[in-house]
């Protein structure tokens, strides 16, 4: 069902757990499925994300997509992160199942809103 | 260690006693039953020897025993053939919400047709109380479908008091006891039945083939159209192979029976007990009333198909309640049925163990399992214990 790059992110998830005194925070949760994923960033003076983890209740492909997307995002400028999509992480996981491609990939949508409190924060 | 396989509910491995028995039959053996040569009747002979031995240890006559291609298509003309034939008579079904979807969809099928369907609800362990049975028999029930035994939770029924109101009310039984054989007695004198579907891959035997038992004097409309096999009852040639090997493997289950049942009930209550130790785990299905081979748990704030790949990757097979369908992750409508919220619901796993799995493997699946909860926990949003660092 899921392809080897999905499940290499689901076994050795990247940046999962929490973190401390973090710059931002968002949630987002899928009402159909009742996936619920949770990204934490830190970004410096620069604005380039520095840290970020994720914690999820999902599926394989929920866990796998909050995976690749902490590593797509790491190092990011705000700016350029949120323009992440949910599509490009499910590409660069090399696809998912269609059935999971929008219910359990929702780690960018909580990376927005991370992103929102971040600058909500700032004002 | 080895791949473990727990998951004998979905399917169990084929016994090498009922191979032997099958290989002539996929080789030298392979003329058709139907044929008058000496080809044909040399298969016929042995096809009617195994209807014999499984009627005879069903407590049927050979008569009574019709083979289809497995538990589904048994189900299938079980319902929708009595249904048809009866339909001068009633229009009301009766059936449960923790059927397989085998029954459960095929009776809903019918209301397209124009029969009218109640879907009794269970209690929290997942069992139909018979006063429910008796309380929604109308004038026009002609059908009664209830299971043996839950193929998720593991839940046996109360079938021999709700065939008892059947047949006071008289109003046809059918049984779905696809969990059933090698697991619990299965005689239909016993169970006041008037219809049984059975699997054969389900006891050790092949896939692809199944039997309905069907009552003498039943009415059934056939639902293939072709050859007339099976007395008219269902067309299409014979899986001859299928059947010597379901006629084996049936033997060897009623035999084993006695030695099986204990072994499997010490395997699953060490299981049990070891998943029920860890923190906030539920025991879904009837605590007492169950499969001998049955461990259904959920596991709080995390996701029950996450759990199976983890445990997958560990070299454990095993099977999530839940299942994605169009976007959607729907949770078993079996542990729903019971009451169950969709999100404890989402986070059960069955374990379902056989013959070949020990006392070792029980240890080492409940370490593994302790591990993949912890991880997925760790890193779980609704989780409020500590996430990794």
């Amino acid at each position: 069902m899921y392809n080897e790059k999905v499940m290499e992110h689901f076994n050795n998830p990247r940046n999962a757990g929490d973190m401390e005194n973090p710059d931002g925070v968002g949630e987002i949760g899928n009402v159909r499925c009742g996936d619920i994923t949770k990204v934490f960033i830190k970004v410096n003076e620069q604005g380039i994300i520095e840290d970020i983890k994720f914690r999820t209740f999902g599926c394989g492909a929920a866990i796998a997509s909050s995976s690749m997307l902490t590593e797509m995002v790491k190092g990011k400028h705000v700016d350029e992160a949120v323009k992440i999509t949910d599509i490009e992480v499910a590409d660069n996981l090399g696809g998912l199942p269609p059935q999971k491609l929008h219910c359990s990939n929702l780690a960018a949508d909580a990376l927005k809103a991370a992103l929102k409190d971040y600058q909500d924060k700032q004002k | 260690m080895d791949r473990i396989y727990m998951d004998h509910a979905a399917t169990t491995p084929l016994d090498e006693r009922v191979l032997e028995d099958m290989m002539p039959f996929l080789k030298e053996n392979f003329g058709n039953p139907s044929s008058a040569h000496f080809f044909g009747r040399e298969v016929r002979k042995a096809l009617e020897k195994a209807r014999e031995k499984m009627a005879s240890l069903l407590g049927a006559t050979p008569e009574e025993i019709y083979f289809t291609s497995g538990g589904t298509e048994a189900d299938n003309l079980a319902i929708i053939g009595s249904a048809r034939a009866l339909r001068n008579r009633g229009n009301h079904i009766i059936t449960t919400s923790v059927e397989h979807h085998a029954v459960l969809d095929t009776c809903l099928a019918l209301k397209e047709e124009g029969f009218e369907v109640t879907v009794l609800p269970v209690d929290q362990y997942g069992m139909v109380d018979p006063n429910d049975v008796r309380e929604a028999i109308q004038e026009n029930t002609i059908l009664l479908s209830v299971m043996y035994a839950n193929n998720e939770v593991g839940t046996i029924q109360p079938v021999e008091e709700i065939g008892k109101i059947a047949r006071e009310n008289n109003i046809l039984f059918h049984i779905d006891a696809v969990q059933s054989v090698g697991n619990l007695p299965v005689n239909v004198e016993k169970l006041s039945v008037d219809l049984l579907a059975l699997s054969a891959h389900k006891f050790y035997g092949p896939k692809g083939v199944g039997l309905l038992f069907i009552k003498e004097g039943t009415g059934i409309n056939h639902l293939t159209h072709g050859g007339g096999q099976e007395r008219g009852k269902r067309a299409g040639t014979e899986n001859i192979p299928g059947i010597i090997g379901m006629a084996k493997a049936m033997e060897l289950a009623y035999s084993e029976l006695e030695e099986f049942v204990p072994r499997m009930e010490a395997l699953r209550d060490r299981l049990i007990h070891g998943c029920l130790e860890m923190e906030e785990v539920k025991l879904n299905g009837h605590p007492s009333q169950r499969l001998p081979g049955n461990v259904n748990v959920s596991f709080e704030y995390i996701e029950g198909e996450a759990l199976l790949l983890s445990l997958d990757f560990k070299g454990v097979a095993a099977s999530s309640g839940s299942a994605c369908s169009s976007g959607s992750m729907n949770p078993s409508h079996v542990l729903l049925a019971a009451g169950m919220s969709e999100q404890t619901a989402r986070g059960a796993i069955r374990l379902s163990l056989g013959r070949h799995n020990s006392m070792e493997e029980v240890d080492y699946v409940l370490q593994v399992i302790k591990e993949s909860v912890d991880k997925l926990r760790s890193m779980s949003s609704i989780y409020q214990g500590k996430g990794e660092r």
